[in-house]
């Protein structure tokens, strides 16, 4: 990760709502001041359940280029069962953050590769604040709280304007407190074990 | 850290189409759904639905009929906006000439989209490019700022040059992607974009009826005055589209004195002062392609890009004056006219032909049905090109770029 370019990709299911956190990760980023923000999905046929991509970039300068991310920086998983997929950790850099919706011990994710691993239980989050649709918790929102937990590259107030440019007043009160959450129950493997 | 203008909103190359056209105050709009370009109209149904903008949307049950009745609603006086890509783009054909013909300032978005078979529904410029002939002014985007600008500016040209534009942006590329935008207020739009004043003669309270055939030889009417045949009107037509690079330029002036900002009307350069190489492209690869320069200036090459804004009208001269110093030129087409060659890089070598000094042109067929471009790649083929013409190798056929076969 560079001072002046960070590239995020993220690993969702049709329908957990990773393109719309990506879009909000880069409402909030520009908030935060980067001037070059961009969030894309991956192009294809989606399905829901089945598993999709969407990418963010953020620079210092504004962006000129719209490439697909080769090599992310921080990697974002919103199903833990997509940890089975040598694809979602693919290209990620050196010391990149692998940032996961489990309930499991991060250290169970660690497969020897130095990425800064952090783990938040978004699931029983999204359940305990009411973001539940047709039965299944909406986890995506929570996972910004842990972007800003773990990396600290937005803050909360950042996540609170780029919500409010999206959703309804209720809805954001919802997703923030999800949000919020996720920020102070994040557990980063890196800050345990002294990592970097 | 400075901080941004809150003015800005983080949006889609299709929300900013949409917020173009709700301040343009647009009073008709009719369109069919097809992807990329879907959301455009589902923003602007949801505008009308709840008040945000006064306008009638009329749902049609194909492209062919979306662009009827923008040719309806326009004749009957109103400022008219539709969209659409590829395949629907292709159902529209023949009323986009009828609109052309009919000299009508519609204002179309095409999220550009690759033409099946096989089915793809992913980005390049096919479907624009084969309705080249139409009539049409087509202006390129670049990002989603200029995607915004360009649309205010088109209905600004349209009006004034009696001709439709359509405003092309790269489908999903642009289409589905968020990027900073800033969207002025209604009272800046309003400044810059007077309200649609006619020019057609149709009125209710005065019906008449107009009859469209000409024949091939100018022919007096009822009251013996003598009219256009079909090769005047059709003289007048491209007399029109040469004018409008004028207009194009003119336009984009006057926008960047009131919003401080610039779209480069025609063409956008950069870097092409000292260039010897210059890359070229129509669209975000244009954008792309300035990262690309960059990396061959690190390395000692002079590289620039020309943008390609206005494919049609076709800017002759501006094109000549900006490339005919440089040594090499490499187009790289996101479309193909099958059996010759990459359509920029076609039109640009004839643009070439008649200036005494004129670069190399080497083609390159890129990002076809959605295959991504890296800037690196761009830099690399446009390396090759000029190691070629360093060895001294003569005619280089057209490359496809990452082409696995």
């Amino acid at each position: 990760m560079t001072d002046s370019m960070i590239e995020i990709r993220w690993h969702g299911r049709g329908g957990q709502g990773a393109v719309t956190s990506a879009n909000m990760l880069a409402d909030a980023a520009y908030r935060a001041g980067f001037k070059g923000v961009m969030s894309m999905p991956t192009f294809g046929a989606e399905r829901r359940g089945a598993p999709i991509t969407a990418s963010t970039r953020l620079s210092r300068e504004a962006l000129r280029f719209f490439s697909q991310v080769e090599f992310p920086d921080i990697v974002i998983v919103l199903d833990d069962s997509l940890m089975n997929s040598p694809a979602t950790v693919h290209g990620l850099v050196p010391d990149g953050f692998l940032l996961v919706n489990s309930a499991v011990d991060p250290a169970s994710l660690d497969t020897g590769v130095d990425y800064r691993i952090a783990v938040t239980d978004a699931n029983t989050i999204a359940k305990e604040v009411g973001l539940m649709i047709s039965g299944a918790p909406m986890v995506n929102t929570a996972m910004l709280g842990a972007i800003a937990k773990a990396t600290g590259i937005i803050g909360l107030d950042h996540i609170e304007t780029a919500m409010a440019g999206a959703f309804s007043k209720a809805a954001v009160s919802r997703n923030f407190e999800a949000a919020c959450k996720a920020y102070e129950q994040t557990v980063c493997l890196f800050c345990s074990e002294g990592k970097k | 850290m400075t901080s941004n203008p809150s003015a800005v909103s983080v949006i889609t190359g299709n929300k900013a189409a949409a917020e173009a056209a709700r301040l343009a105050r647009v009073q008709v709009v009719a369109a069919y759904p097809i992807t990329p370009q879907s959301q455009v109209v589902e923003a602007l149904a949801s505008y009308v639905e709840t008040g945000l903008l006064n306008a009638e949307f009329i749902t049609v049950e194909s492209e062919h009929s979306a662009m009827g009745v923008c040719i309806g609603a326009s004749i009957g006086g109103s400022r008219v906006f539709t969209a659409s890509s590829a395949n629907g783009l292709a159902y529209m054909c023949e009323q986009l000439s009828w609109a052309a013909g009919s000299r009508l300032p519609i204002v179309m978005g095409c999220a550009n989209r690759a033409m099946s078979a096989p089915w793809n529904v992913l980005n390049d410029q096919q479907d624009a490019m084969s309705q080249r002939d139409q009539g049409w002014i087509q202006l390129y985007c670049r990002d989603n700022q200029e995607i915004f600008d360009t649309f205010l500016q088109a209905f600004r040209l349209a009006e004034e040059v009696h001709l439709p534009v359509m405003v092309c942006y790269d489908g999903f590329i642009l289409s589905h992607t968020v990027m900073p935008v800033e969207i002025p207020t209604q009272e800046e739009v309003d400044a810059f974009l007077p309200p649609f004043q006619s020019s057609t003669i149709v009125d209710l309270a005065d019906p008449r009826n107009i009859n469209p055939v000409t024949l091939a030889n100018p022919r007096g009417n009822v009251e013996g005055t003598l009219c256009h045949g079909y090769m005047e009107f059709r003289s007048m037509m491209q007399r029109a589209h040469v004018d409008a690079l004028t207009a194009i330029d003119r336009i984009d002036e006057e926008f960047a004195s009131q919003f401080g900002r610039r779209t480069g009307g025609t063409t956008r350069s950069y870097l092409l002062e000292d260039a010897e190489v210059v890359l070229m492209a129509a669209g975000s690869l244009a954008s792309e392609a300035t990262v690309a320069a960059d990396f061959l200036r690190e390395k000692g090459v002079a590289a620039g890009v020309l943008g390609l804004r206005s494919y049609r009208p076709f800017p002759v001269e501006k094109v000549v004056a900006q490339l005919k110093n440089a040594r090499l030129v490499t187009v790289f087409d996101k479309s193909l006219s099958y059996g010759y060659g990459g359509p920029i890089f076609i039109d640009t070598q004839a643009a070439l032909f008649a200036s005494e000094k004129r670069p190399q042109m080497h083609s390159y067929i890129a990002g076809l049905g959605g295959r991504d471009i890296k800037a690196r790649e761009l830099a690399d083929a446009a390396q090759s090109s000029l190691d070629w013409l360093n060895e001294d190798k003569g005619p280089k056929e057209a490359q496809w770029l990452n082409l696995q076969l």
